[in-house]
């Protein structure tokens, strides 16, 4: 049995918790739910895990906002907790509407010298529509413990608001430059282009972001989706040698080994 | 004190709302808008001061980064003469899902508040008259059933105060009534009874030696509404068939049409397989060893005809709790979705009144199951759309729900002494009446009268729901459960104490707002309640497990009556019947039904060199078309099982015949899901209709690698007024074609449901009928995912065989449609050899020989190579004179277009060719061509001379140009 243990943190409306839990058991970690009703009665419950998910779905409908909700709710009743469970050299990792939350809680970008004011935002699609579809990701930073410098991915998004927006174009700048920028959408050649393969005209092609430290991973797209062969679209026509989702988890999991 | 919080996008973001309004308003034809500006209002209720007001505004409702808000109510730019203000704001009692969540995020934030209800605001830039307002108002913004406009600035938004509820116990003297006034009084009071009913009733409470109470009227109504007891298939049929000579003038006497043909083919297959058939809200089938998988399949006509968003979504709301109230409680995973529609593209002006335009209903629909599926987190992984004009006014929505049961929990029984408790949502006056206005036809007039019928979804309190429901589920702290739907709690109770009897207290169910009398409380059919039994000594671990995630559970009576159902409210009896007399006291009684073949001759076409054109015109039907923009719409990836999407082929947009999910992650096996229904044969025969049905449901799912010995298959019918001998006779022949069906494929039925009395009655009297629709929906059992295999062309150099036989068989072809033309040959299964080609085809690519599979549907052969080719992005060269087709095919046409069943094209190296050829050598096949490196479909005939030759890029365009919206 592993020794590394993740908590797949859910609440009213989560709905990818089951198969998050599925693929950080494939990448060799002892995955379990909770409800974040649960953390919020007892947060020292953080203590017994190493790596803490956000998983995708519509917490609370995504009312008001995407993620709105329940990021009110980490900042209200858990802000300390979980910037205690960062700062000791433990994981976070965001997917879709866990993403959400990590930015509308301010806990990503997470920019220091901002004065807490908001950096960044994720808003609706430019196509005002939800859709699934694949898309390719190149990685942009060599700081983010989750993410193999240089390996693209292929992996699919499905949301009706993933357009990454920033509150003025320095803080964009200083993200770049500092290499928080953990995913771009490309094409299958690596070149930048419009819908589709950039699905939602998210603001420089961002995919996924990352904090100062590294150690905290929100990205739009959803790698538990791909870790298992006939997952991927074409399965039947091309030759899948390692499902790239679990890279992801592989990466986290192997952080701590 | 209400405070008004309104919250508008910073100028450099793009508005996505109000963009996609000003679309709809050019749509509409109104070209002077210039600019439309979308804004949320909240409307805030209690002693908040100024400081709260804007840390909630600034902190909680607008976004830091791209939005701004104004406390109070911003009044149209100065400056600007043509600026219209609109707002929407919901009716009283109409649910909210954004104020709860908003009201819980304002308490996380320490601040007090007693209510906060939301609203729509637009700003409209550009000249408008006070008609355009209208009908921007009531077309684009608000949906008069569930919500108020506002124009303008001046006046304040509907009170959501309603008077608390006096207790005032309603009698209603029936004993002295006659036929007319009988009648009256079932009018009255929607209660949608026939005479006989009602003389049943007033026999039954003359022996009683008392009036009933409405609460009892409407319980009977309820119950024995067409929608919940079927009354039709069940009831006495006298079937005459016409032009049959060896029948007599005597009519056959069918008693129970259910129980002697569908339900008979599965009595008769008595497959092992099958758990549990029906006799709960879904039918179960062997899984593997630890569990079993359920399908159901409902149907939500009429609501969505009035709200199509809200209706098709309580749709799917409603379907999922079905596998939720099976046995003791499934875990959905996978929905379908079928709909009929007008064509998009009809004129506004040649809409009857009270019907909404087809483009509307079809994408408010469309929203509707896509919000409340993708928020459960529930893949949509196989549908199907069609249009016909003939569905304008009476739109179809089939919503499909399977769910995943572990096998020791697929029964459940409640024993006396349980306690009732009702979970989930609050009982509120939405969807009073659902039940019999689903049984009636629609009028014009069904727009205003009905919409208290119409129900509105929160996603999110069905989530929470079975999250919980699972949990209790796994504990074992309830004997039984079951979902409201139709009928309310009435027929919830009802059904689960039928045999023990209940007594309600209708006082305690929770209520989203005051005002509701007894009855209502008991009919309503307000959405994501479900009802448990649960065991005196299981009740406070219950109640943990709910409350500990926000879950309302609430007991309200309890099990066991000795066989009598008694309601109270405040402890006064409101009403008392015996459940033997509510379930069993329901009057048979017979009906006539006619079928009269129509006389239809097969039309004479002239003889054409060259089909390309028509192949185009054909892929760019929208029953043929690609739906890839309403798919995309839909997560069919949620849950990880995902193994054979919609979409596949080497741009993922190629169309593939059925669904394949692994729904355990750490095993291999799956369910392949696909569907089946030709309502274009219905005229002409409603028997061969049937089997074509069936036979596409079960290409579809054997196409993709499904097993052929393991398919269960469902029935939803959707029918005209089966009042009328007519449209009975019809039915009564595709029930037997179900019958056959079933037989010959050896596919039990496993469950169905029907939605009768799809008619609608214009203005000036008019009546027009749906086509008599059979949606056929198929599962079975995949024993290894990895052997699946999909439609698209994979390799230059393979061979392309088609296996089955072509006959002249264009009747009711999109060939036939697009030459207006209806034809009388269908397609007629041939019962003897389509379970041979299914099973031949099924072991082909059990081991592993077969690249590609694609059936034969709409369009015939040429669509099929046409779907094939450009899905994979490879050419295919094919010739008609090796396809095999029965002596009376004689023109290209009839090869490359009849509809013929159980045909498959497969894709093969040449390599596997022998060993393919003794598979199929008891069946007919052909090797009719080959995959090439280039880019371009080419058919030829016999002579060699090509009769559709095109670039693959332009066949794809025709296909898809048409939905791309």
């Amino acid at each position: 049995m592993s020794n590394i243990k993740v908590l797949v943190l859910r609440t009213a409306g989560t709905n990818c918790d089951q198969e998050t839990c599925h693929a950080f058991q494939l990448a060799g970690a002892q995955a379990e739910t909770l409800h974040v009703n649960r953390l919020i009665e007892q947060p020292g419950l953080l203590d017994h895990y190493q790596i803490l998910a956000l998983p995708g779905g519509f917490s609370y409908g995504d009312d008001i906002a995407a993620g709105k909700i329940l990021a009110n709710q980490l900042i209200h009743h858990l802000r300390d907790d979980v910037r205690r469970f960062i700062d000791s050299n433990k994981l976070v990792l965001g997917i879709c509407n866990g993403f959400q939350v990590l930015v509308k809680a301010g806990i990503l970008p997470n920019l220091p010298g901002q004065n807490g004011s908001a950096q960044a935002t994720i808003t609706y699609n430019d196509s005002g529509k939800y859709e699934d579809r694949w898309v390719h990701l190149q990685p942009a930073t060599d700081k983010c413990v989750f993410i193999q410098p240089g390996q693209r991915l292929y992996l699919p998004v499905a949301h009706g608001e993933g357009k990454v927006c920033f509150a003025h174009p320095e803080i964009l700048d200083r993200l770049k430059a500092e290499g928080h920028i953990a995913f771009r959408y490309v094409d299958e050649n690596g070149n930048f282009g419009d819908f589709p393969i950039n699905p939602n005209g998210s603001t420089d092609h961002i995919a996924g972001l990352c904090d100062p430290t590294g150690r905290v991973l929100g990205l739009m797209p959803h790698p538990e989706r791909f870790v298992h062969k006939t997952q991927h679209p074409r399965w039947t026509r091309t030759e899948i040698q390692q499902p790239d989702g679990l890279t992801i988890f592989t990466n986290a999991v192997q952080y701590f080994r | 004190m209400i405070d008004r919080i309104e919250i508008y996008n910073k100028p450099d973001f793009f508005d996505v709302h109000g963009e996609e309004v000003k679309a709809s308003i050019k749509q509409l034809g109104i070209r002077t808008v210039e600019a439309v500006q979308a804004i949320r209002v909240f409307l805030l209720e209690g002693n908040l001061n100024p400081e709260s007001l804007h840390r909630i505004a600034r902190e909680l409702l607008a976004d830091p980064v791209s939005e701004e808000y104004h406390i109070g109510q911003m009044a149209a730019p100065p400056g600007l003469a043509q600026a219209t203000l609109i707002e929407v704001h919901l009716k009283p009692g109409v649910t909210d899902p954004v104020a709860a969540s908003a009201g819980m995020a304002i308490a996380d934030m320490g601040i007090m508040i007693e209510s906060v209800r939301t609203a729509r605001k637009y700003l409209i830039l550009g000249m408008l008259n006070e008609k355009q307002t209208k009908m921007i108002a009531e077309r684009i913004l608000a949906n008069d059933c569930i919500e108020e406009v506002i124009v303008g600035a001046d006046r304040e938004p509907p009170s959501p105060h309603l008077q608390p509820y006096q207790l005032k116990k309603n009698t209603l003297p029936i004993r002295q009534l006659d036929e007319f006034a009988l009648q009256k009084l079932s009018k009255d009071y929607d209660l949608f009874l026939n005479l006989a009913e009602m003389r049943t009733i007033q026999d039954y409470f003359r022996r009683l030696d008392r009036d009933p109470s409405d609460i009892e009227l409407e319980t009977l109504a309820q119950t024995w509404s067409e929608h919940c007891v079927h009354k039709t298939f069940r009831g006495i049929i006298e079937f005459t068939e016409a032009g049959k000579p060896e029948k007599t003038a005597e009519p056959q006497i069918i008693n129970n049409l259910l129980k002697s043909t569908i339900a008979r083919a599965t009595h008769e297959l008595n497959k092992p397989w099958c758990i549990s058939v029906f006799q709960d809200n879904s039918g179960v089938v062997e899984f593997d060893e630890e569990y079993g998988v359920c399908f159901k399949v409902e149907t939500h006509n009429h609501p969505s005809a009035i709200e199509p968003y809200g209706g098709a979504a309580t749709g799917i709301g409603g379907c999922i709790r079905d596998p939720m109230g099976t046995g003791l409680g499934a875990k959905p995973i996978a929905n379908t979705d079928i709909f009929c529609f007008a064509p998009p593209d009809m004129k506004i002006e040649d809409l009857p009144a009270g019907v909404l335009h087809p483009r509307r209903v079809m994408k408010g629909v469309v929203s509707g199951v896509r919000d409340y599926g993708n928020r459960m987190g529930i893949p949509t992984i196989n549908g199907a759309i069609l249009f016909d004009e003939r569905y304008l006014g009476n739109p179809l929505v089939f919503c499909g729900n399977i769910g995943l049961i572990p096998r020791d929990k697929c029964f459940g029984e409640t024993k006396e002494g349980d306690f009732i408790m009702v979970i989930g949502g609050r009982t509120g006056r939405d969807g009073i009446h659902g039940a019999t206005f689903s049984s009636g036809e629609m009028t014009h007039e069904h727009e205003t009268l009905f919409s208290h019928a119409v129900q509105i979804g929160n996603a999110i309190t069905e989530k929470k729901t079975l999250d919980t429901l699972l949990q209790a589920r796994d504990e074992n702290l309830y004997n039984a459960v079951t979902d409201c739907g139709a009928g309310g709690l009435s027929s919830a109770v009802g059904e689960m104490g039928r045999q023990l009897g209940a007594i309600v207290d209708l006082e305690k169910v929770p209520l989203k707002y005051s005002g509701l009398n007894y009855t209502e409380i008991w009919i309503s059919e307000a959405q994501e309640r479900m009802v448990i039994a649960v065991p005196p000594d299981k009740l406070e671990r219950a109640q943990k497990i709910f409350a500990d995630e926000n879950v309302e559970a609430t007991v309200i009576g309890r099990f066991g009556n000795a066989g009598r159902l008694e309601l109270r409210y405040d402890g006064e009896v409101v009403g008392q019947l015996e459940m033997d007399f509510l379930h069993d006291g329901l009057p048979k009684y017979t009906r006539k039904a006619i079928w009269q073949p129509p006389h239809i001759i097969e039309p004479e076409l002239p003889q054409q060199a060259d089909y390309t054109t028509d192949l185009k015109a054909i892929l760019s039907d929208y029953n043929v078309a690609s739906k890839e923009w309403i798919i995309r719409q839909y997560d069919h990836e949620v849950q990880g099982g995902s193994a054979v999407k919609p979409l596949v082929g080497v741009s993922n947009d190629g169309p593939g015949d059925a669904s394949v999910l692994r729904p355990r992650l750490d095993r291999e096996r799956g369910i392949a899901i696909g569907c089946g229904i030709c309502p274009q044969y219905s005229e002409i025969d409603p028997y061969w209709m049937a089997l074509a049905a069936i036979d596409e449901a079960v290409r579809n799912v054997v196409a993709v690698g499904g097993r052929p010995d393991k398919i269960a298959i469902l029935d939803n019918f959707c029918w005209g007024n089966c009042d009328k001998p007519d449209r009975l006779g019809g039915l009564v022949k595709a029930a037997q074609g179900c019958y056959d069906g079933a037989m010959t494929f050896a596919a039990p039925f496993i469950s169905g449901k029907d939605s009768l009395n799809n008619e609608f009655v214009t203005k000036t009297g008019q009546t027009t009928h749906i086509p008599g629709t059979l949606l056929i929906s198929a599962m079975t059992i995949v024993d290894d995912v990895n052997r699946c295999v999909t439609m698209d062309a994979k390799k230059a150099g393979n061979l392309i065989l088609i296996v089955g036989e072509t006959k002249n068989e264009l009747g009711g072809s999109q060939y036939y449609k697009l030459k207006k033309e209806l034809g009388a040959n269908i397609p007629k299964v041939n019962l003897k050899t389509a379970p041979q080609v299914v099973q031949a085809v099924a072991e082909a690519i059990r081991q592993g020989l077969v690249a590609s599979c694609h059936d034969c549907s709409e369009g015939g052969l040429a669509v099929a190579l046409a779907e094939m080719a450009f899905a994979g992005g490879l050419g295919i060269e094919t010739r008609l004179d090796n396809v095999p087709a029965s002596k009376d095919v004689t023109r290209a046409d009839q090869i490359l277009f009849s509809e013929s069943t159980t045909r498959f094209l497969l894709e093969i190296s040449p390599d596997h060719f022998a060993k393919i050829a003794r598979i199929l050598s008891h069946v007919r096949f052909g090797e009719i061509g080959r995959v090439t490196g280039d880019s371009r479909l080419v058919i030829r005939d016999a002579n060699n001379n090509f009769v559709i030759a095109a670039e693959l890029a332009d066949l794809k365009e025709a296909w898809q140009a048409p939905l791309r919206w």
